[in-house]
């Protein structure tokens, strides 16, 4: 039951992207295409899964045991480095289909603050492994549900003039904006 | 970029284009994250913008020293390892010296290694130029950064608690919790943009008019 309530915190009224502004570059440069965003958002979910996981084991069996904490930053970035590299060469391999769908956004991944975020925040608040795999997971979705909607948003775009000055990146802020705190509202959901 | 490269040097120019005309969050809408994750305290939005300036320059100083060394395949990961050591380097230096803001800034202070400005500079410029150069380019985007920073942390704090510094100004004010709360520091940042692009074009225009004169 509390693993479900992790799942549904860390995706809904603790939104990634909304609440803890993570992600953002990604965010705005890629919620052109709900395509695009789509597969950005799969390829997220999917490594910070296995990075997190990979990240937790690293460091409770690692890093702990020798007294080395303050390595974690250095640690994490190579393993999060080295599983991206490592999933791209499998998926072109072995699921080429998948790798047109989602493959091409994993080099971008490495340095999505999301990735490293989730493993931080993981290590901050002491989750236990199946509360870690519950947080990476809910953190992926619910950045996935915000991109995605931030895409069909920005469709909808071609039919406004929003202020001149604003710009692209500017307007799409704003939209976030108004996602966030319509996500305000879940909050006292889970309570 | 703009007209005045005249009288000085190529590299000041840079400096001072990458504080203003290519500023890394108005203009290339870079690292984003941090800037309105910790903009919510004057104090910790310095420290923040002073900490990213910090690593930005000695990052930059370190692979361009390097530069001639580094094969190619591999550049990223070496990027990405002596950011994250000069990150770990801050992050020690504030627990000790400043842990109120250490603990207020938490992990934000880790995600300086994901900050797309730092690997964006040592990509760009700092890998194909000399040291002098590229610190001073780095500094220009630190500072620009900074700028930001402490532009949102003004209005935030100020518009939350009516104080600056966590010292209180305005006696009796009542406070906009939409400026401590997420949709505010969007809101806040996208005011900041549009005040930005319109003394940009006015700059612009009037640089325009002064160079030829156009028909609009």
């Amino acid at each position: 039951m509390s693993l479900v309530l992790i799942v549904l915190a860390s995706a809904i009224t603790n939104n990634i992207a909304l609440t803890y502004f993570l992600g953002m570059c990604p965010f705005i440069a890629i919620s052109k295409s709900l395509r695009g965003a789509a597969g950005m958002g799969l390829a997220v979910t999917v490594v910070v899964v296995l990075t997190t996981v990979a990240n937790y084991l690293a460091y409770y069996l690692i890093l702990v045991p020798l007294r080395i904490e303050f390595l974690a930053f250095v640690v994490f970035i190579t393993i999060i480095a080295g599983i991206v590299q490592m999933l791209e060469i499998l998926v072109e391999r072995y699921l080429p289909s998948l790798y047109g769908i989602f493959g091409i956004f994993l080099p971008l991944i490495t340095v999505n603050c999301v990735i490293l975020a989730v493993s931080l925040f993981m290590i901050l608040r002491e989750y236990s492994f199946w509360g870690t795999v519950a947080y990476s997971f809910g953190s992926g979705f619910g950045w996935m549900i915000a991109i995605t909607a931030m895409a069909g948003l920005r469709k909808h775009l071609a039919f406004s003039a929003p202020v001149k000055n604003l710009g692209d990146a500017g307007i799409t802020i704003v939209l976030a904006g108004l996602m966030a705190l319509a996500f305000l509202g879940f909050q006292g959901m889970l309570a | 970029m703009s007209g005045s490269g005249i009288r000085s040097s190529k590299a000041f120019a840079t400096f001072v284009e990458n504080i203003w005309s290519s500023n890394p969050i108005f203009v290339m809408v870079l690292g984003v994250c941090s800037s309105l994750a910790v903009t919510t305290m004057l104090a910790n939005a310095l420290v923040m913008g002073l900490s990213v300036t910090f690593v930005l320059c000695v990052s930059s100083l370190l692979i361009s020293l390097v530069r001639k060394l580094i094969p190619e395949q591999v550049r990223l990961i070496v990027f990405m390892l002596i950011i994250s050591t000069f990150v770990i380097t801050v992050d020690l230096i504030l627990r000790i010296l400043l842990p109120d803001v250490s603990k207020a800034l938490g992990p934000y202070i880790g995600l300086i290694i994901t900050n797309c400005n730092l690997m964006g500079r040592a990509e760009a410029y700092a890998i194909k130029n000399p040291p002098g150069r590229s610190v001073l380019d780095s500094l220009g985007t630190g500072l620009g950064y900074t700028l930001v920073l402490l532009i949102l942390g003004f209005m935030r704090e100020l518009l939350a608690s009516g104080s600056l510094f966590g010292v209180v100004l305005l006696r009796g004010w009542t406070s906009w919790n939409l400026a401590n709360i997420a949709p505010g520091a969007f809101f806040l940042l996208a005011s900041v943009i549009i005040v930005f692009n319109m003394l940009k074009r006015k700059k612009k225009t009037a640089v325009v008019t002064a160079d030829k004169p156009r028909q609009r």
